[in-house]
């Protein structure tokens, strides 16, 4: 549990997301560094997989903040991402105030639209004061939204608040950290990347996706653990229509687990390529004699020279 | 910037007239200069009182200049225009080599071939009252440039679009516009006649009848509009007719919403890419600039332009690295190509349809249509057929036409069957 005024520098980002589980490598630790220091939005990008919204939540467990999540899809619009009316409530307080006789229409409006009634969602929760300081909000693949809603959030972000019509302004006493993240699905304009910080998150390197490995299925045997990173690295170089990211490399080494395997073998691979490769073509790209090239090349690159 | 001599103007009405052959002819290479801009610019002129050439040329570009893609347009007109005639002349003459009938070596720049055929086209010579030159002014042209092979090979100038083409296809592109059935969306609006509750709008209308719902506000799916992927064949004997279908997509992207044509001409987001031995985005260069000074820019890329086609190469390049980025909202794609490929026509196929499966709708332009009877025996073409939904020519204005017919159409499908028939 850090404070955010102990963050020195880029190592301590690194450290203190290494306590909660993520291997951060460096780029990364420096946009998140100057993101949390600039009090910037940081906007992540990346394929499928890569751990993207794992650093928001490893962000939040160890600032010891609130993690608030707004995930994205088409057509969501700023009423369902703001706050919403509780329309039955509503209803029933009408009747009840027709009941009891009171007709004083200008009072049953000031009654009708307050906290009482309202639905906070996310965007107006993360303006909300929370327990333990500001929270993050993830505001997670925001390229499955359109134009319209972009532009919502570039207002909302620029200056931290949020209005709700029957009830007026409400700005954040103090920001929220704010990370959004997409999966380029659709190019997200240019003028909401202007207001953040950008990283691009990359395919980690062998050293770093074995840490990733070994910190995310602990209970994998060290050879075969290097076995299955040498692989999906190898893996990765060849011309796949989808590559397969991390968190797949992870489910793949849980279902070697499941599988009892001790080490690969093209016949092991061609049962569970499944867990790691999504798309018909490049299953049937990596038939027996193709795995076992790769599994050749994978083996040879982590022998001890 | 060259220096120019002081242009003194003497305060008389030829300067007005002047002004106003000038402005005719930017019109004549497709800027709008109304009578309206006329006067102003005589006006500005007279207001701004200039002593050098600068500030008369910015005079007159604060004048008729409305649109930052008119820039280098109005940039030639000027100094074509307010010049020496004589060397009008020389310079027309080079431009347009089809005047005198042989090839100069000299590539056009951008937008110059428009405006000298803009002054060409009935500029009855009108009185400058300029000084004569000084002798060394810059009147050289530099004709003499040949270049080497290789540079040829890598910034090879398009044939450029004239401007009675680019005038006569954009009228004719104002009338098709490319209408597009909307798709629909899954963001609500407000319609009276929707299957949805709007809780919160009838809570309000509730609100200003003191609490009585006397009407249900409803709500139902709004429609978006379609996005738009180009792709662009670019290799030698395909640039003219990119060229054309560009312009094309150009004026309709452009359209403004106020031309009630809907959003971009009744289109979203619109992509193009260029390809002819390498992949190229061009979409930021048409978003602002002309469509010559885009595919130039693109051109100066192009490696080895007679080494031919590698639309497989290409083709597996936008799956691998764009295809998800563009075409993740529902886009159509209108793919520009002879399919004439080099490559193996098995993996060619692979690609192409895996562009079909990726796009929700894949229109082939194909100018080779344009000879009747035209069959599908190249190898790579009877790989791709089966892969498209649907095979156009696209030669001519006219059959750019037939195109906003077939994508009206939800099953349109241009001469697919007959060449289906024809393998």
């Amino acid at each position: 549990m850090t404070k955010l005024g102990d963050i020195g520098d880029i190592g301590d980002v690194q450290t203190i997301l290494a306590g909660e589980g993520y291997v951060c490598g460096r780029a990364l630790g420096t946009a998140l560094f100057l993101a949390l220091r600039l009090g910037r939005p940081l906007f992540l990008e990346g394929e499928p997989g890569t751990g993207k919204t794992e650093i928001a939540k490893a962000v939040a467990a160890a600032l010891g903040r609130r993690l608030i999540r707004l995930q994205c899809y088409e057509g969501l619009d700023a009423s369902s991402a703001v706050a919403e009316w509780n329309f039955a409530a509503q209803m029933i307080a009408i009747r009840a105030a027709e009941a009891g006789g009171h007709s004083d229409s200008a009072a049953l409006k000031n009654h009708l639209f307050t906290d009482e009634f309202l639905i906070e969602r996310p965007l107006l929760q993360a303006m909300r004061p929370q327990p333990g300081g500001p929270p993050v909000l993830l505001i997670d693949e925001v390229d499955r939204t359109d134009a319209p809603f972009e532009a919502f959030l570039l207002e909302a972000l620029s200056d931290f608040q949020v209005t709700i019509p029957e009830m007026g302004t409400i700005a954040a006493a103090e920001p929220p950290i704010v990370i959004l993240t997409s999966n380029r699905t659709r190019e997200v304009h240019d003028a909401l990347k202007r207001r953040c910080l950008y990283a691009w998150v990359d395919y980690p390197d062998f050293e770093r996706e074995a840490q990733i490995l070994s910190a995310r299925a602990p209970e994998l045997p060290d050879q075969l653990s290097r076995e299955v990173v040498a692989f999906v690295q190898a893996l990765r170089t060849e011309d796949l229509f989808k590559k397969p990211g991390v968190a797949e490399t992870i489910d793949w080494a849980k279902c070697l687990l499941a599988l009892d395997a001790v080490a690969l073998s093209p016949q092991v691979i061609a049962d569970t390529l499944g867990a790691l490769l999504k798309y018909q073509d490049d299953i049937a790209r990596l038939n027996g004699s193709e795995a076992a090239r790769i599994l050749e090349r994978a083996r040879s690159a982590i022998a001890p020279a | 910037m060259h220096e120019y001599p002081d242009l003194e103007l003497p305060d008389n009405p030829k300067l007005a007239l002047n002004i106003t052959h000038f402005a005719r002819a930017l019109r004549r290479a497709g800027m709008p200069v109304g009578t309206g801009r006329i006067i102003d610019a005589v006006r500005a002129v007279a207001a701004a009182g200039f002593t050098s050439r600068t500030d008369f040329y910015w005079t007159l570009h604060a004048a008729c200049v409305s649109r930052p893609e008119h820039r280098a347009v109005f940039g030639q007109i000027f100094r074509l225009y307010w010049r020496d005639p004589r060397f009008l002349e020389h310079m027309m003459a080079t431009l347009l080599p089809a005047m005198r009938g042989l090839n100069e070596d000299r590539t056009a720049q951008a937008a110059e071939k428009r405006a000298a055929e803009a002054l060409l086209d009935g500029a009855e010579a009108p009185d400058q009252e300029i000084p004569e030159d000084d002798g060394d002014a810059l009147l050289e042209i530099d004709a003499s440039a040949t270049q080497s092979a290789r540079e040829r090979l890598r910034s090879l100038d398009f044939e450029q679009m004239g401007a009675a083409e680019i005038t006569e296809a954009r009228r004719m592109l104002a009338e098709l516009t490319l209408p597009v059935p909307p798709l629909p969306s899954r963001r609500m609006g407000t319609d009276a006649r929707g299957r949805v509750l709007d809780a919160a709008r009838t809570m309000r209308l509730a609100m200003r009848r003191g609490g009585e719902i006397t009407q249900i506000a409803r709500r139902a799916p709004r429609r978006k509009p379609p996005d738009l992927v180009v792709l662009c064949d670019i290799s030698g004997s395909m640039s003219q007719y990119s060229r054309m279908v560009l312009h094309f997509v150009h004026a309709v992207a452009n359209t403004r919403a106020d031309s009630g044509a809907g959003a971009r001409g009744g289109w979203g987001q619109v992509h193009a890419f260029t390809f002819g031995t390498r992949l190229s985005n061009i979409t930021r260069h048409l978003a602002t600039r002309d469509v010559d000074a885009a595919l130039a820019a693109a051109g100066r890329e192009v490696q080895d332009w007679e080494g031919g086609t590698r639309i497989g190469d290409c083709i597996a390049a936008f799956n691998r690295d764009w295809s998800r980025r563009v075409l993740g909202q529902g886009a159509l794609v209108l793919l520009i190509t002879d399919g004439l490929d080099r490559g193996a026509p098995d993996a060619l196929a692979a690609q192409i349809q895996r562009l079909h499966l990726s796009a929700r709708r894949l229109v082939w332009l194909n100018p080779l249509l344009r000879w009747d009877g035209f069959a599908p025996k190249a190898q790579g073409i009877a790989a791709m057929l089966p892969h498209v939904d649907a095979v156009l020519p696209c030669h001519s204005v006219a059959t750019l036409a037939d195109l906003a017919a077939v994508l009206a159409a939800p099953a349109g499908a241009g001469e697919k069957a007959r060449l289906m028939r024809a393998r």
